[in-house]
C-alpha cells in the first residue's frame, strides 16, 4: 500500500472520505488512525468519542511537538522578567528564541528577557560527568547580568537521563542567591505531545510563583486572562477590551506575562480562560486554593467577543458595567461593521480545514462562519478528550502508561487566601445562566454534521484529505504551509498568524477577513499554470522552420 | 530592543551561552539527508527534535520540509527505541515509500545508547530499499557538525567500488543553498566535467510552484551517482568544517584522493575553485568564466570607495564566515569582529591568516570561535561597527545599535529568497557586493543631509 497507490483510492467516492483515506493503511495503522477521526453526527443516540492525547504512531509524519516545547516554549517562554535557562544541548534554546511571536514589552521594573535565549550548551563532558555544576554557574552568570525576578530552568532529554537534579540545583541558587528559583522538569520524551509540559509547566507556577503577593487589585472589577500568549498582539487587544469595558486585568498567563503580576493573580476577581487545553489546570488549581471562578472564554470571532464580555458582565452582576460592557460592544462593533460586511461579501461559500494546536482549531470556526466560510476538517495536535467533546467526559478518560507519570497535583484551599465570593446557591445560579463557568463544551457540538474531527493528522492524512474535501484554504502550522501552497491550497498558518495580527476580538476579526481575502484572492493564484502550457504544440509553417533550421547548418 | 544587555562591560561567562550563534548537529543532518534524492530523513529520537528541525528548515527555505520521527516516550527512553524505529521503518516505507531512509541520532538516543547498528541490521527491509544512520549527538559539535556527519554517512553506508573508474569529480558543496549550489555547477558544466555533487538540494529546497506538491522532488543527488562514489577519480571538499569528513570519509573506504578548499566566496576563493577545476579537467578555463570574473573585479573597483576602510561585523557558519571574511578585505574593509558557534578546528587562526595577507593589524580583528550573540553585541557596544554581515539572528542587534544588516549564509528566517540567490561563485560575489553597497549607500543617502544628498554616485 504505497503512496502512489493511495492516491488512486482517493478518487473512489463509494466511501466517505475517512474510510478513503484510512484504506492507505496497513492494518495496525488503520486501527489505530480510525480511532482519531469522527465524522460528526449529531444525530446518534450517544455521543461520538475521539481518541486524543495518546502516543503517536512512530514513521507516519506527525506534526507534534514536545513536552519541552510545550512548557518552555508555550507556556514560561512567553514570561518577560523571569531567566528561562534550557538546561541541555543547544538546540532547544536556539529553536524556542524569538520565533513564537508572544509579544511583549519591559514591564514597570524595565525588565523584558523575551528576546533573548539562555542555554547551558551542554557539551559531551557534561552528559558523562553531570551538567549541574554548569547549571549553578549559568544561574548566577544570569542573575548577575540581568538581575531577573525569578530563574526558571527547563530541562530537556538527556537532563532527566543523566540524572542531573535540577530541583536541587534551583533550590541551592534561590538560597544562595536570594532570587526565586524555578525547576521545571520537562525533558521531551515525557508524555505524548506538548500538552504535557503546559501541565508540567502550569503545576510549578500553582506551587511556586501562584498566590504569593497578596496586593489587592485596584478596581472593582478584576480578572487574569488565563490561555493567552499574546502572538501576534492578541493578548493586548482582549486587554484593550476589558479595560475600556472597566475591568481589571491583574495578570495575563502568559502572553506579555510577568512573575511580579503572576504572583498576585490570585487576589483577581474572575479568571478567564482563553486556551482550555494549556491552561486549565491552574484555573481548576485556583478555584480549589483561592476560591476564584472561572470562565471559558473566546476573544476570537465578532460572537464570541461580545458572548465572553457579556459573560463576564453577568459574572460580576453590576448594572454599571453591564450597561459599559453593552456600549463598548455597540461601539466596537458599528466600527467594524462595514468591514466585516465587506469581507463576509468576498468570502461567502469558501470551505476551510484547521488543523492547529489545542484551542485555535475550535475557537476560529465562529469567526469562519461569520465571514460565510464553512469548516470541513478541524483537529487538534496535543489536545485531550475534552477538548473534543467536552469536560463532561474528563471523569471517563482511561490514564496510560505515558500520561501518569505527569503529575496531577492535588492542591486544598488555602488558609487565609481563600475567598468565598457567592453563596453555593447563587453560584448554581450563575453556572446555569453563564455559558462556559467553570466548563467547557469542546468543539464537536458547534461543527456541522458530515463533517470531520481528525486527531494529531499527519502529512499523508493531510494531503488526502486536500484531495477529497478541496478546502479553500487550510488553516495549519509552518510545518503544513509550504506543502499546502505548493498542491494550490490557500494555506495560512494559524499559530503564528503568518506574522500578521492581532487577530483577536472586533478589530483583530477584521485583520483575519483582510488577510484571508488578501491571500484567497491574491492576483497569482491564476497564474500558476505558464500562458504556453495550453498552446498548439506546433506553430507555424513546417516549409519555413525547415528552410531556417537548413540555414542554420551552414 | 535588546535593553537588558549590560552596556558598560564585557562579562566573560563559562556557564550561559545567551542568544547561540549554532544550533545542534540534527537539523545539519536533515538538510544533508534531503540532498539525496528520494531519501526521507528520520530523527531517531523524541518528536520534538524533528518538529524543530522541519519548522527551522522551512523558516529558512519556505519551501516543505519532510523528516520523519521515532518518536520516544518516556518507555522507550528506557527501554531503548529499537521497536519504535522499527515500527517507523515500516510505516514510512508503507505510506511514504522513500528510497532511502536516512536515520540520524538525537542526544536523547545517543544519551542511552541506541545502537543504530544493531538496530538496523535486524529490520525487514523492502527488496530495493535501504536504511542508513549516522550519528549526530546534539552535545557535540553544531548543525555543521551534524551535515558533515549525514554526508559522511551517505558514503559509508552506500558508496560501492565496482573498479571501474567513472571519472568523475565528487564535489561536496559544504552548508550553502541550492542556489550557491546551482552557481557551483554553472562551472562544472562549462568546463564540461563529469561531476557528482552530494548533498545537492537543488530541486529539492527551491522547487518551482507548479499546484502539485511532491514528496520527493526530481532534484538531490541520484541514488545511482551516489553508490557510485567509490569509482570517482577525485574529491573536491568545500569547506572544511562541513565537507572535510566526508571527503575523508571516501578516502578511508576506497581511497580517493580529496582537495579541501574554503567555500568559493569572494574573488580568490573562486579563482582557487575554477583553478582545482581546471586541474582536475586538464583544461584551460573557459572564456566565459573570464567573463564573469571580470564583471567582478570590475564592479570591485566601480564601488570600492564606497566599501573601503568600512568596518564589518561578521558571524555564522565558520566556512562560511571564513569565506565571508575574505571577500569583506579583498573589498578593501575591515572584519572588526568575526565569530562562529560551531566548536573546533583552527577557525581563529584561519582569520588571523586571512588577516595577515591584507596587511590588518592583529589588534584591529576581534575573532573568537564558540562565540554567542550577546558576547558579539557587548562587544560591538564598546566598539561600533558599520556593518553586520551574517544570518538572521543578527536582527535584534542591527535594530539595537542602528547598523546596517546584510543577510547571508544559515539561517535567515526573516527574508525571502535568500536560499535561490548565490553567495558563492563569482555571480555569488557580485550579489553580496551588490546587498553591501546598496546596504550602505542607501544609509548615507538616508542620513546625509539634503545638501548633500548625491543625484549620481
Amino acid at each position: 500500500m504505497a503512496y502512489e497507490v493511495t492516491e488512486e483510492r482517493g478518487s473512489s467516492h463509494a466511501k466517505s472520505p475517512m474510510e478513503t483515506v484510512l484504506d492507505g493503511y496497513e492494518a495496525k495503522s488503520y486501527k489505530n488512525r480510525k480511532r482519531h477521526m469522527v465524522t460528526v453526527d449529531h444525530a446518534l443516540e450517544t455521543p461520538q468519542e475521539i481518541t486524543a492525547n495518546v502516543r503517536t504512531v512512530p514513521g507516519l509524519l506527525t506534526h507534534r511537538g514536545c513536552c519541552f516545547a510545550g512548557c518552555k516554549g508555550v507556556v514560561l517562554g512567553p514570561v518577560k522578567d523571569a531567566l528561562t535557562i534550557v538546561h541541555g544541548p543547544i538546540g532547544c534554546a536556539f529553536y524556542t528564541w524569538g520565533t513564537r511571536r508572544h509579544k511583549a514589552v519591559p514591564g514597570d521594573d524595565g525588565l523584558n528577557l523575551v528576546p533573548y535565549a539562555f542555554s547551558t550548551d551542554m557539551r559531551e563532558s557534561d552528559i558523562v560527568f553531570g551538567g549541574e555544576k554548569k547549571l549553578m554557574q549559568a544561574i548566577e552568570e544570569g542573575i548577575e547580568l540581568f538581575h531577573p525576578n525569578a530563574v526558571f530552568i527547563c530541562s530537556t532529554c538527556p537532563v532527566g537521563l543523566i540524572g542531573d537534579d535540577i530541583h536541587a540545583v534551583a533550590e541551592r541558587a534561590e538560597k544562595k542567591f536570594g532570587v526565586k528559583c524555578v525547576a521545571f522538569s520537562c525533558e521531551g520524551y515525557k508524555g505524548v505531545s506538548q500538552s504535557a509540559g503546559h501541565h508540567i509547566a502550569s503545576n510549578q507556577l500553582i506551587r511556586r510563583v501562584i498566590g504569593e503577593n497578596d496586593t489587592p487589585p485596584e478596581g472593582k472589577f478584576s480578572v487574569n486572562i488565563l490561555g493567552e500568549y499574546n502572538i501576534g498582539g492578541d493578548g493586548w487587544e482582549t486587554e484593550r477590551l476589558l479595560r475600556r469595558c472597566g475591568i481589571e486585568v491583574v495578570s495575563v498567563m502568559t502572553g506579555d506575562g510577568a512573575v511580579a503580576a503572576m504572583q498576585r493573580s490570585h487576589m483577581a476577581g474572575l479568571n478567564l480562560v482563553q486556551c482550555h487545553r494549556s491552561i486549565n489546570y491552574i484555573a481548576e488549581m485556583m478555584q480549589t486554593q483561592y476560591g476564584i471562578d472561572w470562565i471559558k472564554v473566546n476573544f476570537v470571532g465578532v460572537k464570541s467577543t461580545v458572548k465572553s464580555l457579556r459573560a463576564i458582565a453577568a459574572y460580576f452582576g453590576d448594572s454599571d458595567l453591564s450597561d459599559r460592557v453593552e456600549a463598548v460592544i455597540a461601539e466596537e462593533l458599528a466600527d467594524i461593521q462595514d468591514d466585516i460586511d465587506y469581507y463576509k461579501s468576498r468570502l461567502t461559500g469558501k470551505t476551510a480545514a484547521l488543523y492547529v494546536g489545542g484551542s485555535r482549531s475550535h475557537h476560529y470556526q465562529g469567526l469562519l462562519r461569520e465571514l460565510g466560510v464553512a469548516t470541513v476538517l478541524a483537529g487538534y495536535e496535543f489536545a485531550h478528550r475534552d477538548d473534543y467533546e467536552g469536560r463532561e467526559v474528563i471523569d471517563s478518560i482511561k490514564v496510560d502508561a505515558d500520561n501518569k507519570n505527569i503529575e496531577t497535583l492535588h492542591v486544598e484551599p488555602v488558609d487565609g487566601k481563600y475567598h468565598v465570593r457567592f453563596s453555593p446557591e447563587k453560584l448554581e445560579e450563575l453556572k446555569s445562566s453563564i455559558e462556559g463557568m467553570g466548563y467547557y463544551g469542546g468543539m464537536v457540538k458547534e461543527m456541522e454534521n458530515g463533517t470531520l474531527m481528525v486527531d494529531d493528522l499527519n502529512h499523508f492524512e493531510t494531503e488526502e484529505f486536500v484531495k477529497l474535501l478541496k478546502p479553500d484554504v487550510f488553516f495549519s502550522g509552518i510545518k503544513d504551509k509550504f506543502v499546502l501552497q505548493k498542491s494550490g491550497v490557500v494555506s495560512r498558518q494559524l499559530h503564528s498568524y503568518d506574522y500578521q495580527g492581532p487577530y483577536a476580538g472586533f478589530r483583530g476579526a477584521v485583520n483575519f477577513a483582510h488577510d484571508l481575502d488578501m491571500e484567497i484572492h491574491s492576483p497569482i493564484w491564476d497564474r500558476i499554470a505558464p500562458p504556453w502550457r495550453n498552446r498548439p504544440l506546433l506553430n507555424g509553417d513546417i516549409a519555413d522552420a525547415a528552410q531556417k533550421s537548413e540555414g542554420g547548418e551552414k | 530592543m535588546l535593553d537588558a544587555t549590560p552596556r558598560e562591560s564585557v562579562m566573560e561567562r563559562k556557564g550561559l551561552v545567551a542568544n547561540p550563534c549554532k544550533t545542534c548537529q540534527p537539523v545539519g543532518a536533515i538538510y544533508a539527508a534531503l540532498g539525496v534524492h528520494g531519501v526521507m530523513p528520520h530523527s531517531h529520537g523524541s518528536q520534538g527534535c524533528v518538529a524543530f528541525h522541519r519548522m527551522f528548515l522551512t523558516r529558512h527555505f519556505k519551501e516543505p520540509v519532510m523528516a520523519s520521527t521515532s518518536a520516544f516516550t518516556e518507555g522507550a527512553s528506557v527501554f531503548g527505541g529499537g521497536a519504535n524505529l522499527k515500527t517507523a521503518v515500516n510505516n514510512i516505507f508503507d505510506v511514504y515509500n522513500p528510497d532511502v531512509i536516512a536515520i540520524h541520532t538525537t542526544c536523547l538516543s545517543e544519551t542511552i545508547g541506541d545502537d543504530l547498528h544493531a538496530f538496523t541490521s535486524a529490520l525487514d527491509i523492502p527488496e530495493g530499499k535501504r536504511v542508513i544512520y549516522c550519528s549526530t549527538p546534539s552535545y557535540v559539535g553544531s548543525h555543521i557538525t551534524g551535515f558533515a556527519s549525514m554526508a559522511a554517512g551517505f558514503v559509508d553506508h552506500l558508496a560501492e567500488q565496482t573498479g571501474t573508474s567513472t571519472n568523475r569529480l565528487f564535489v561536496i558543496p559544504g552548508f550553502v543553498n541550492p542556489g550557491d549550489m546551482r552557481e557551483l555547477k554553472t562551472y562544472l558544466d562549462a568546463f564540461g566535467i563529469d561531476y557528482t555533487m552530494m548533498p545537492d538540494t537543488t530541486g529539492v529546497l527551491d522547487t518551482p510552484m507548479t499546484g502539485r506538491f511532491e514528496l520527493y522532488p526530481k532534484g538531490g543527488t541520484p541514488l545511482a551517482e551516489v553508490k557510485a562514489l567509490g569509482d570517482a577519480r577525485k574529491t573536491l571538499a568545500l569547506g572544511s568544517w562541513a565537507s572535510e569528513p566526508c571527503a575523508n570519509a571516501l578516502k578511508r573506504k576506497f581511497d580517493i584522493d580529496f582537495d579541501v578548499q574554503g567555500l568559493p566566496i569572494g574573488l580568490q576563493a573562486t579563482d582557487d575553485y575554477i583553478m582545482a577545476l581546471s586541474d582536475f579537467s586538464s583544461l584551460p578555463v573557459p572564456r566565459v568564466v573570464d567573463d564573469v570574473r571580470g564583471q567582478l573585479v570590475d564592479s570591485m573597483l566601480d564601488v570600492h570607495q564606497y566599501l573601503s576602510g568600512k568596518r564589518v561585523a561578521i558571524a555564522g557558519d565558520p566556512d562560511t564566515v571564513i569565506g565571508l571574511t575574505r571577500f569583506v578585505l579583498e573589498c578593501g574593509m575591515i572584519p572588526a569582529f568575526v565569530g562562529t558557534g560551531t566548536p573546533g578546528g583552527d577557525f581563529q587562526k584561519k582569520i588571523a591568516a586571512l588577516c595577515a595577507e591584507y596587511g590588518i593589524d592583529e589588534e584591529a580583528c576581534w575573532c573568537k570561535a564558540e562565540v554567542d550573540y550577546f558576547e558579539l553585541h557587548q562587544r560591538i557596544i564598546q566598539n561600533p561597527v558599520d556593518l553586520l554581515l551574517g544570518p538572521s539572528l543578527w536582527k535584534q542587534i542591527a535594530k539595537a545599535e542602528d547598523i546596517p544588516l546584510v543577510r547571508c549564509g544559515f539561517p535567515i528566517i526573516d527574508r525571502y529568497m535568500h536560499p535561490l540567490m548565490p553567495i558563492v561563485g563569482y555571480r555569488g560575489a557580485l550579489h553580496l557586493l551588490q546587498m553591501i553597497a546598496d546596504t550602505l549607500m542607501d544609509r548615507q543617502d538616508r542620513l546625509c543631509e539634503d545638501c548633500d544628498l548625491e543625484f549620481v554616485m
